[in-house]
């Protein structure tokens, strides 16, 4: 090979950036949606118009679709200004801020990751180590991955709620907490496990026999070799859990008639036809898991360029 | 694994099964002992002795794993034959040989664990038996926990109240799994992945869509797209089209995501030697890049196996007709008929790991070539 | 490539000629000169090693000859003719360094790949995959996948799949780099008789002075930094060798003149 080899193909003088498809694309698809709402909303703009004894004109119509109470597709800016009423112009603690059912659902998917995140590493770490684990267990958590687990959330939700609730006596949040953290505990654990135990396989037979040849016992090797290696197998199956968390925090929310989280809110929304309320709902959630996958994401990119495996 | 010490669980298991002699069965009535629940207590006693001290002489032999197996799961019908008798009420002698069995069934999967891999069928059976026995020690220490400390039957029903369940509802299961999976899931994956796959194509010839829709797809390929299940039920209705249309949205951007990458992972010099045959886009397309695509189009197709079915399930949470898994689920939950919430589930798991093999099994046979598979 | 008036220019002009051929690249760390003012010209039925370090540029310089890079000055012709209408002439055959057979085809299929982007018939096809396999002494394989195959097989299986398209012109870039010395030598000496036999014209570039001294007519030395031309060597043996020639005198006064140019074009600024 040689170098010149490498860049084989003349490069152009700069190199393309992302930054402005991904504009433009996004511009398109919210134009795309202003047309949609128009079309989707037609009829019952009409509707409207025709009970009221009033015939539109074109532009009027037009603006209506564009402005309804319970739409069939909101207008992108209806949305901005329900978040924006729901966030900036609401105070945190009232039940009707936007953020304060937002972070509901994003205490309970953080402590279960969190918790989902240390379950996976003890049992991956023994998977690992103990053969017999290795060819019984690993198995059923393979196969786990490829089942609906979320079918089991509303029993979890229901049947732990009622145990905690009822009978151990904590109060009513802290068992809704409790049973959505359960949920996202159980998502999330499965994804780490299997990554983590591909990552502390990963190096190479030649570097495990290098441990050998300085009699490095198991601990020191676990700590000084396969833990490092699996870094960004971690990284890369948190950024999985954490977005499954999240889905089983929301999930969580559906059966118990519970009144606060990004979950309720869309329940509510769909019992009462507020649109408008859905959609908001659906956009905070977009941004949690946007920004938690961001973040997981950010630190995998840290501790890999840390350890230089990154270019 | 060459470790030459042995195993403790045959030495605790002596142990075990020297308390059986001394220990009642029923914590109400110490007369009542194992040896004296006539000669199916004896002969188990014999296997059990027989099975330890195999188990503790010869290793990797198949006298030995058979006799674990036979002490093991005598004992466990042993014990779950009891259970009747002995619910709320069991001895420390009851413990010592559920205890044992135990011990017996871990020394068989550690035995068989140390086993060498071997290829073809008896090595496959192999593979299957250890996780099976697993599951069934699951299902056996379940059965035993829940009967004895009489736990609520609303909190966790016993495995059998379960298959009984099953069995007894096999028509409303069938009905839900054809709403769920044959209607809502087969319809909403067949068109999610096959338009992510054709909008993929599409957007590879045109570099601008490509950089421009690659970053946004793989954002919301990580958002709880389930959510918009209510917006569908609004749309589309209570029945199966909204549901078909949740599970559409999720399993379209993880195809599009996926064949887009895997269209740029041929090669340079695969796409050379393509261009010293001033090949045409199309064949290129069809002889190189498509091709070279299939591992990552069945990734997403096994991604979206599962995703597939979470959305329908959830998408019910939100409104469905009076039939449908989740439908089943969340409604049974409220009435607290616990079992027929875990036969839905098992059905659940049933159909997610049938659908995913049949994917993996489509998968192994159309890139065989791919290293992974090589043999 | 078709009617008389064009067959008769082909056979006047040389398989390629290159005059005043440069090529810069435009890297991140800016411009590359990869060629500088090459000039050559290749003979029908000559067997032409280009031979130097890393760097020099022979390998891009084979990329120009089949069209996989266009030169940013000079002029250069490939069987009378600019390399694009060479290329989809399919007026030759490339060998990469590595065998890039696809795995997902067997043998026989992958020796069809350009035979049926050509759109030949099934039963051309045949005959042609068949013939090519004799060639390279792979018969019995046609059913066996790349990956079953041992790396010199899978090399001289990319052999056959480059004459199945029936060139005159055999481009070779290392191709057997990869492979150890003693298959190599086999190769080598096969290659030769192909050569021999088919009186193809070859351009094969190598960094194995011994390699390039035992299979060419004519040897071009290049060095980097630039990328250029410092040594044209012509080898008189006959077309009927063996590898006992490397023992000779005169093979090794050719290797000699070989290693000093690479030492006179080196330069030692790093």
């Amino acid at each position: 090979m040689t170098a010149l080899a490498a860049t084989p193909h003349p490069l152009p003088a700069k190199p393309k950036g992302k930054l402005v498809p991904v504009l433009v694309v996004t511009l398109a698809l919210i134009a795309l949606w202003y047309v949609g709402a128009y079309f989707m909303n037609a009829t019952l703009a009409r509707d409207a118009f025709l009970r009221a004894k009033k015939e539109p004109t074109a532009s009027e119509l037009l603006l209506a679709t564009y402005a309804m109470d319970r739409p069939l597709l909101p207008a992108p800016h209806q949305i901005v200004a329900e978040i924006w009423k729901s966030t900036a112009l609401t105070p945190v603690t009232s039940k009707k801020s936007l953020v304060y059912h937002s972070w509901i659902t994003l205490s309970a998917t953080l402590a279960g990751f969190l918790s989902g995140a240390l379950l996976g590493l003890i049992l991956a770490a023994a998977i690992v180590h103990v053969p017999s684990l290795d060819r019984s267990l690993m198995p059923w958590v393979i196969a786990s991955q490829t089942i609906p687990i979320v079918a089991i959330a509303p029993m979890i939700v229901v049947v732990g709620y009622n145990l905690m609730n009822g009978q151990m006596g904590f109060s009513t949040d802290t068992s809704r907490f409790i049973a959505k953290a359960l949920i996202s505990t159980y998502l999330s654990f499965f994804p780490i496990t299997v990554g983590l135990v591909k990552g502390l396989r990963s190096p190479d037979t030649i570097l495990v026999d290098l441990m050998r040849t300085y009699s490095a016992n198991r601990w020191q090797t676990f700590w000084k070799l396969r833990m490092p290696a699996a870094l960004p197998f971690l990284f890369a199956s948190m950024q999985v859990a954490i977005a499954i968390s999240l889905v089983g925090a929301i999930v969580g929310e559906l059966p118990t008639g519970a009144s606060a989280g990004i979950g309720a809110r869309l329940l509510a929304g769909s019992y009462y036809g507020q649109t408008v309320q859905i959609w908001s709902a659906l956009i905070a959630a977009s941004v949690l898991a946007a920004l938690l996958v961001w973040m997981v994401s950010l630190g995998g990119t840290a501790v890999v360029k840390r350890m230089g495996l990154a270019r | 694994m060459n470790r030459n010490r042995g195993h403790i669980q045959p030495w605790i298991a002596l142990v075990g099964l020297i308390a059986l002699f001394a220990m009642p069965l029923d914590s109400a009535d110490p007369a009542r002992l194992l040896v004296r629940e006539g000669p199916a207590g004896w002969a188990l006693v014999a296997v059990m002795a027989a099975a330890i001290i195999a188990a503790i002489r010869a290793r990797r032999s198949l006298v030995a794993a058979g006799l674990l197996a036979l002490a093991a799961h005598g004992g466990a019908a042993m014990a779950i034959g009891l259970l009747p008798s002995l619910a709320g009420h069991a001895g420390s002698g009851f413990w010592a040989l559920v205890l044992t069995s135990w011990l017996l069934a871990w020394a068989l999967v550690t035995e068989l664990s140390e086993w060498p891999r071997r290829p073809g069928l008896p090595g496959l059976v192999l593979s299957l038996l250890i996780p099976f026995l697993f599951g069934l020690w699951l299902l056996i220490l379940w059965q035993i926990v829940v009967v004895v400390f009489e736990v609520p039957f609303v909190l966790i029903p016993p495995p059998s109240a379960i298959g009984t369940r099953i069995a007894s509802s096999l028509p409303i299961l069938a009905a839900d799994f054809r709403q769920t999976f044959l209607k809502a899931v087969v319809a909403g994956y067949a068109i999610g992945c096959g338009s992510g796959f054709l909008v993929a194509i599409l957007v590879d010839r045109v570099s601008f869509l490509k950089r421009g829709l690659l970053p946004i797809g793989n954002l919301v390929s990580a958002l709880p797209i389930v959510g918009i299940a209510p917006i569908m039920v609004m749309w589309f209705g209570f029945d199966w089209p909204s549901k078909a249309a949740v599970v559409v949205v999720s399993t379209f951007f993880p195809m599009l995501v996926n064949t887009v990458t895997g269209l740029s992972a041929s090669q340079p010099i695969s796409r050379d030697l393509m261009r010293t045959y001033a090949s045409t886009y199309w064949q290129t397309l069809f002889k190189l890049r498509l091709p070279e695509a299939m591992p990552f189009v069945f990734n997403a197709l096994k991604i979206n196996s599962t995703l597939a079915l979470i959305a329908a399930i959830v998408a019910e949470f939100f409104g469905t007709p009076i039939v449908g898994m989740g439908f089943r689920i969340s409604t049974e939950v409220g009435r607290m008929n616990i079992d027929m919430v875990w036969a839905e589930i098992a059905v659940a798991a049933l159909a997610g790991s049938a659908f995913y093999g049949v994917v993996a099994l489509a998968e192994r046979a159309a890139t065989f070539w791919h290293p992974s598979f090589r043999t | 490539m078709t009617g008389e008036g064009t067959s008769g220019k082909k056979s006047e002009s040389p398989a390629i000629a290159i005059a005043g051929l440069s090529l810069v690249f435009n890297t991140n760390d800016g411009p590359v000169q990869a060629l500088s003012d090459i000039d050559l010209e290749v003979k029908r039925g000559e067997f032409v090693s280009f031979i130097g370090p890393s760097g020099c540029g022979k390998t891009t310089l084979l990329r120009v000859i089949a069209d996989l890079e266009q030169p940013t000055g000079g002029s250069i012709t490939v069987n009378g003719v600019s390399p694009e209408e060479a290329r989809l002439a399919r007026a030759y055959g490339y060998v990469f360094q590595a065998a890039a057979l696809y795995p997902w085809r067997t043998i026989a299929r992958n020796i069809a790949l350009p035979l049926e982007i050509m759109g030949l018939t099934r039963a051309d096809r045949e005959k042609r995959v068949a013939d090519n396999l004799a060639l390279v002494d792979l018969a019995g394989f046609e059913r066996k996948y790349p990956w079953q195959l041992s790396g010199g097989m899978q090399q001289r299986a990319s052999i056959a799949r480059a004459l199945a398209v029936e060139p005159e012109l055999l481009l070779m870039d290392e191709p057997f780099g990869a492979l150890d010395e003693i298959v190599r030598d086999h190769l080598n000496e096969k290659l030769l008789r192909l050569w021999d036999r088919t009186q193809k014209t070859v351009v094969f570039v190598t960094h194995s002075i011994p390699e390039a001294v035992f299979l060419s007519t004519k040897i071009v030395v290049m060095s980097p930094r630039p990328g250029r031309v410092t040594d044209i060597i012509e080898c008189g043996f006959p077309r009927h060798r063996s590898l006992d020639i490397r023992e000779t005198p005169e093979f090794l006064a050719i290797a000699a003149r070989v290693r000093a140019g690479l030492r006179a074009g080196h330069s030692y600024e790093d």
